[in-house]
């Protein structure tokens, strides 16, 4: 098979083997491919005496340039922390009434607690602490257990109706199914719609005001505008944790959700919840 | 007796999956082996409805053995298209979390079946078919081993099927690209061990003096599946008749043979065994003489060597020892030449024929695989720098680079390859439609484009927003924000993908009709140029 044969087109040689037809040119190596592969092939070999590289029998080659991953990490965590130091410390010592009196630590522990935000409390809050069905929102000046900074910094550190925290803020709504009748449960959901809009049978809401005087101003007060030593919310606002309407309303006197948020002193620490607290406080609506 | 050994062996294989059905630890063990007990009769059925008692015809053995590849060739075909569309339904499900229905159908479970789908079963089956096409033509040689070929070709489909089944069922040793368990592990190996001895024992009674280019890349992608296969699988069942495996590694030990295997799949499946592809169907197709001979040997032996050493470029900043970090980035930066020998080779052979591309979209579908090729395997060393490799690990750019080499690389070059030979295959003059071939590359090369440019956008948004910090040195974005900013990308790239999946329903219907025979009547290509006329 092996004889001489020049390609008629290029007017190059072929190897003079044939496969089906298919020859093969006796091009040499393209210069710049195999000047290419040779820079890359040198430029390996330096490299590999620059870093950590070859291994040997219980250990690798170090590398003259003393480069470690752990260590880069090590240091740029250290600079980090070096850079943060003095705001944390004096996060660390001062209350939160006073961080959100200084500037420049209300902005740095506002940052800090942003982040911390993004990483813990989104999942229920939402990411820009809009809340959802169940979860209230952040952003708004309604505040189920209290909007001063220190009270919000109670909230966080131990939680709402959090078993395993002794110090959690516990409040229960009965459930009043139990305890009058579903006529007087739909009149009393008529009346408080009617505090914040329009209602669908306007009769009702005479009758729903002596329902709420006998059994619900113990907490929400006689004006329904509730109260933050029991989470009692505010039945005149149009804001709504379990939905609005008399529908959702007479749901919630029925059997009431009992909302639940965890304790995050224990997990996060003091600091954290600081910086959470200034963070939540500066949304807008902090008191 | 015509299949009487095939049926009685089958008849007891099914056996034993009953007996593992019955006896099985755990709920998705029995339900799969209902499914092999019922594939298993499905083929027992077939072949006692094909029986008979008279003489086998005498088979010639100067004759070409070409019905699995025959099969192969449509097995790819249907593969591709079932591949392909789990691909679109997950980049979907990425985009709709509402489109995830639980649990057989969910992200978690789809994702194996569309990469298993579109590397192992469509990838697969156009590297068994045209390597056995080649290799005989090639060697002028009949397939080693009498109905090895045969045996090969149904282990293969049977492996898919029970690799599929148990992604859906929820079986999975969790490797990437080796997800199925230990039980289809260890048949996957009889049947590429007999692929190995099919392919081997041929080139061993071949009629040439050298062995073609081709081969040897068909012949190391057969040989390092083979070793990667194993060593990455080796495993120890919880029980011999339960679904469960734990690795013989541990650790970052496991991790690096995970990736070893994980990046040598994409080597010597996707790059050697396709560049042994190219090596036969470029010259047939153009009808020129390969390039350079020197740079085929050269390029090859460096890629195989080279590669192999590549894998912990994946593990980049991890618990790695640094030493294999550089290891694996600086033979990767090595590897970027020899890769690109093979495009040099590919694109060069068709000096003297570039007329065809404005004539034979079949030349031009090769065309533009090969530049894809060389697209992917400079990103490919450029992302294992370890600098961009901390921008663009764990983020839709290594999706991105993976889609420009498997669409635009395997694809493409595996398309053209059915394309030559399944006239050849089936006695047709030519194709059913020409212009056909002709929408089928221009969807497939507008569906890349689309799905690799947006992949490259959110890739690198989603690198920088991960990484993004404030003057105070906190993170800006939360997790969920930097998925929410990808939504509008992961349509967009549903999108590419559906053209692309459009290109691939085109073909399988163009192939159909070829094989049934048909030829359609239509206008030569190129459009010929109208006659001017006077303006008026």
């Amino acid at each position: 098979m092996s004889n001489e044969h020049i390609d008629e087109v290029s007017g190059i040689s072929t190897t003079g083997h044939e496969w089906d037809g298919i020859r093969e040119l006796n091009n040499p190596l393209p210069r710049w491919w195999i000047t290419t592969f040779y820079i890359t092939i040198l430029w390996a070999i330096g490299y590999t005496i620059a870093y950590p590289a070859w291994p040997m029998l219980s250990s690798a080659t170090k590398g003259v340039i003393g480069y470690s991953s752990r260590n880069d990490v090590k240091n740029e965590l250290a600079a980090a922390e070096i850079a943060k130091g003095k705001y944390v410390a004096a996060v660390q010592s001062k209350t939160v009434v006073e961080i959100a009196a200084d500037d420049a630590l209300r902005e740095f522990a506002g940052a800090a607690g942003g982040a911390a935000f993004k990483v813990n409390c989104v999942q229920c809050h939402g990411s820009g602490a809009q809340g959802s069905s169940g979860f209230p929102n952040l952003n708004d000046d309604d505040w189920l257990w209290g909007g001063s900074a220190e009270q919000i910094q109670q909230t966080i550190t131990h939680g709402i109706r959090f078993s395993s925290d002794p110090d959690t803020r516990q409040s229960e709504m009965p459930a009043f199914r139990d305890i009058i009748t579903a006529d007087q449960i739909r009149k009393v959901s008529a009346y408080v719609a009617s505090l914040s809009g329009p209602v669908q049978d306007e009769s009702l809401v005479e009758p729903g005001a002596k329902v709420f005087a006998e059994n619900c101003v113990a907490c929400h007060g006689e004006n329904a505008k509730g109260n933050k030593e029991f989470g009692a919310p505010d039945l005149t606002d149009a804001i709504w944790l379990y939905g609005s309407g008399e529908a959702s309303i007479a749901a919630q006197v029925r059997a009431p959700r009992q909302g639940v948020m965890p304790a995050w002193g224990g997990r996060l620490g003091d600091t954290k919840v600081k910086e959470l607290a200034v963070y939540i406080h500066s949304l807008g609506g902090g008191e | 007796m015509k299949f009487g050994t095939e049926i009685v062996a089958l008849g007891l294989f099914a056996f034993v999956a009953l007996v593992a059905a019955g006896f099985g630890v755990d709920e998705p063990f029995r339900q799969h082996m209902w499914v092999l007990l019922i594939v298993l009769l499905g083929f027992i059925t077939i072949l006692l409805r094909n029986t008979s008692f008279a003489a086998p015809a005498a088979i010639d053995p100067s004759a070409y053995m070409d019905g699995p590849i025959r099969y192969g060739a449509i097995a790819t075909m249907f593969w591709g298209v079932v591949g392909m569309l789990v691909g679109v339904v997950i980049a979907l499900q990425l985009a709709y979390p509402d489109l995830n229905i639980e649990p057989w159908f969910n992200f978690g479970r789809l994702r194996p079946l569309h990469t298993s789908g579109v590397v192992f079963a469509f990838g697969g089956n156009a590297l068994i078919c045209t390597s056995l096409y080649v290799v005989q033509r090639t060697c002028r040689a009949r397939l080693f081993g009498g109905d090895l070929a045969w045996f090969v070709f149904w282990g293969y489909q049977l492996f898919i099927v029970m690799a599929a089944t148990g992604y859906l069922l929820g079986i999975t040793e969790s490797r990437e690209y080796a997800e199925p368990e230990w039980y289809v592990d260890l048949w996957l190996t009889i049947v590429w061990v007999a692929y190995l001895v099919l392919f081997l024992g041929t080139i061993l009674k071949r009629r040439e003096p050298h062995i073609y280019v081709a081969n040897w890349f068909y012949l190391s992608f057969i040989v390092t599946i083979a070793m990667l296969h194993v060593i990455n699988n080796l495993s120890m069942p919880v029980s011999f008749v339960g679904s469960k495996s734990y690795s013989a590694f541990s650790g970052v030990q496991d991790a690096l043979t995970q990736w070893w295997y994980g990046h040598n799949a994409v080597g010597f499946f996707l790059t050697a065994g396709f560049l042994g592809m190219m090596y036969y169907f470029v010259p047939k197709q153009a009808n020129r003489p390969v390039y350079s001979y020197r740079l085929s040997i050269i390029h090859f032996w460096a890629l195989i060597f080279l590669y192999i050493w590549a894998g912990p470029h994946h593990l980049h900043y991890t618990a790695l020892p640094d030493w294999a970090q550089t290891l694996g980035m600086v033979f990767s930066i090595m590897l970027w030449m020899p890769s690109w020998g093979g495009m040099i080779n590919g694109l060069m052979t068709l000096s003297g024929a570039w007329d065809k591309l404005r004539t034979d979209p079949i030349i031009r579908m090769m065309v533009m695989a090969i530049a894809f090729y060389g697209m992917s395997t400079f990103e490919g060393p450029m992302m294992s720098i370890k600098a961009v490799n901390s921008l663009s690990h764990y983020t839709d750019w290594t999706i991105g680079h993976v889609h420009s080499g498997a669409l635009g690389w395997v694809g493409m070059i595996s398309f053209g390859a059915i394309y030559f030979m399944v006239p050849k295959l089936w006695n047709r003059d030519r194709l059913y439609s020409l212009r056909l071939v002709n929408w089928h590359f221009w969807l497939a090369t507008l569906g890349i484009v689309v799905y690799a440019a947006v992949m490259w956008v959110s890739g690198v948004m989603q690198g920088l927003m991960w990484r993004e910090y404030d003057e105070q040195g906190f993170l800006v974005y939360s997790f969920a924000e930097t998925v929410a900013a990808m939504h509008p990308y992961y349509v967009m790239r549903a999108l590419g993908g559906a053209m692309y999946l459009a290109g691939m329903l085109i073909m399988a219907w163009n192939i159909a009709m070829t094989i049934l025979g048909y030829q359609r009547e239509e206008q030569p290509m190129p459009d010929p140029v109208p006659a001017l006329q006077p303006a008026e």
